[in-house]
């Protein structure tokens, strides 16, 4: 069953070296929402400091919505999918190995540009830290929620829009607590394991009920 | 041995076939006929678990295929209209991936050989996107050759298939049949059988002849 998820893990990473172009569009549509805002309200340190954290967060959610059609459209086109539902292997180990695949294609690339972010809007270095454990923390969060929407939208027409429809809302939660620690970082505040602990409990929670929720959506589409 | 019993399938409104009754037992060759629209793939994929049919049973050696799950998707390859190839990688990384997921424990001089003898000699290390389309078919049916399933479930194996290939493959066919592996199959191209047992189903009449 290892086995199985590593060869998935490595078959999505092979195929993204192939296509280097969908991973660099994910990360480059992130730096050009960021640097759109200083551009926009003008550089001043007091406001650019202040909307920081919900800057990052509000493009790092859309970058990731960006990226989540492509997660198992490609496979349900060339027929790989039906194969992945027909395997001896239980489907939630192989979808868990495809969202991981995908976290580190265009989850952990915005946690290591994240400093970037904080250059640009005058980000102390402890908040910059914050930033980044943040992320790391939530960007899987994203990417578990949104393979279930990727997965019950797979095949339908204009399945783009109502993914963000759908999915979204369910990443606000992640959004308010990840840039609450980040806000809260900025101002001084040393003490933010609160904020921490519930990141990681979406990160559990999601780890484990979302490649459940994703394969029984996959069963669906297939069909 | 696979049994059918009373299975209905309907896609949107339309009713494709009710009260289907069949069994297969090891060693037979189930040629599904039927003109175009009459519920051949739907009938496939719902044997193999893809498709869910509207009632009746299917089981495998006594037991619901629901029920067991994994333990019945290893016992079966299905082959559809795609080819369930990744464009971007090579026909050797293609195999190898498909039989590792099968759990099939298989070694590179094996993975060569089955390329090989599918007659892509040459080709093994190209992405298969630069292969013609015959050449791509021959990629996926180059798992027939390592896999374990005892069931094959394999929908118009022989589109895009030149005159070689057609005989390897019919070939293949009988000789998974002579082993005692069971075969279901849509298509209109005979295939010579030296053992084993032939069945017909006939989609789309009034009533499904079995003969």
């Amino acid at each position: 069953m290892f086995k199985a998820f590593c060869c998935i893990v490595m078959r999505d990473l092979t195929l993204a070296m192939r296509r280097r172009t969908d991973v660099l569009t994910t990360l480059f549509f992130f730096i050009i929402v960021v640097s759109l805002f200083p551009l926009g309200t003008g550089t001043e340190k007091v406001i650019l400091q202040k909307i920081a954290p919900g800057v990052a967060w509000v493009a790092a959610l859309l970058a990731s919505m960006l990226a989540l059609e492509r997660l198992f459209a490609s496979d349900f086109a060339d027929g790989t999918l039906e194969q992945l539902l027909l395997t001896p292997q239980p489907l939630f180990v192989l979808v868990l190995g495809k969202v991981l695949a995908h976290w580190l294609l265009t989850g952990l690339p915005l946690v290591l540009i994240a400093p970037l972010v904080g250059l640009q809007y005058y980000l102390p270095n402890d908040a910059v830290i914050t930033m980044m454990l943040a992320l790391l923390i939530g960007t899987p969060v994203l990417s578990l929620i949104g393979a279930i929407g990727a997965a019950l939208t797979l095949g339908l027409r204009g399945g783009g829009i109502l993914l963000s429809l759908l999915i979204l809302p369910l990443y606000i939660p992640v959004m308010i607590y990840g840039a609450g620690v980040v806000s809260a970082s900025a101002i001084g505040t040393t003490d933010l394991q609160a904020y921490f602990s519930i990141l990681s409990g979406f990160l559990i929670l999601a780890l484990v009920l979302s490649p459940i929720a994703t394969a029984a959506a996959l069963r669906i589409s297939v069909e | 041995m696979l049994e059918i019993t009373n299975l209905a399938c309907s896609r949107g409104d339309r009713q494709l076939f009710t009260g289907l009754n069949f069994s297969l037992k090891p060693g037979s060759l189930l040629y599904v006929e039927g003109r175009n629209g009459t519920g051949k793939s739907t009938l496939l994929r719902a044997i193999c678990g893809l498709f869910l049919a509207d009632s009746g049973e299917i089981s495998w050696h006594g037991k619901s295929t629901r029920s067991l799950a994994e333990e019945y998707t290893q016992e079966v390859l299905y082959l559809g209209h795609h080819n369930g190839i990744k464009e971007d990688l090579t026909g050797l990384e293609n195999l190898h991936i498909s039989t590792i997921l099968d759990g099939d424990d298989v070694t590179q001089d094996q993975l060569w050989g089955a390329l090989k003898k599918m007659g892509l000699k040459g080709f093994e290390d190209l992405p298969t996107k630069v292969l013609s389309q015959g050449q791509k078919r021959r990629v996926a049916l180059a798992r027939l050759l390592l896999n374990s399933a005892r069931l094959w479930i394999l929908d118009e194996p022989f589109t895009a298939l030149d005159v070689a290939a057609v005989d390897l493959l019919q070939s293949v066919i009988s000789n998974h049949i002579n082993n005692g592996g069971i075969v279901i199959l849509t298509t209109h191209q005979g295939v010579a059988l030296t053992s084993g047992q032939i069945q017909r189903l006939e989609l789309g009449r009034k009533k499904s002849r079995h003969v």
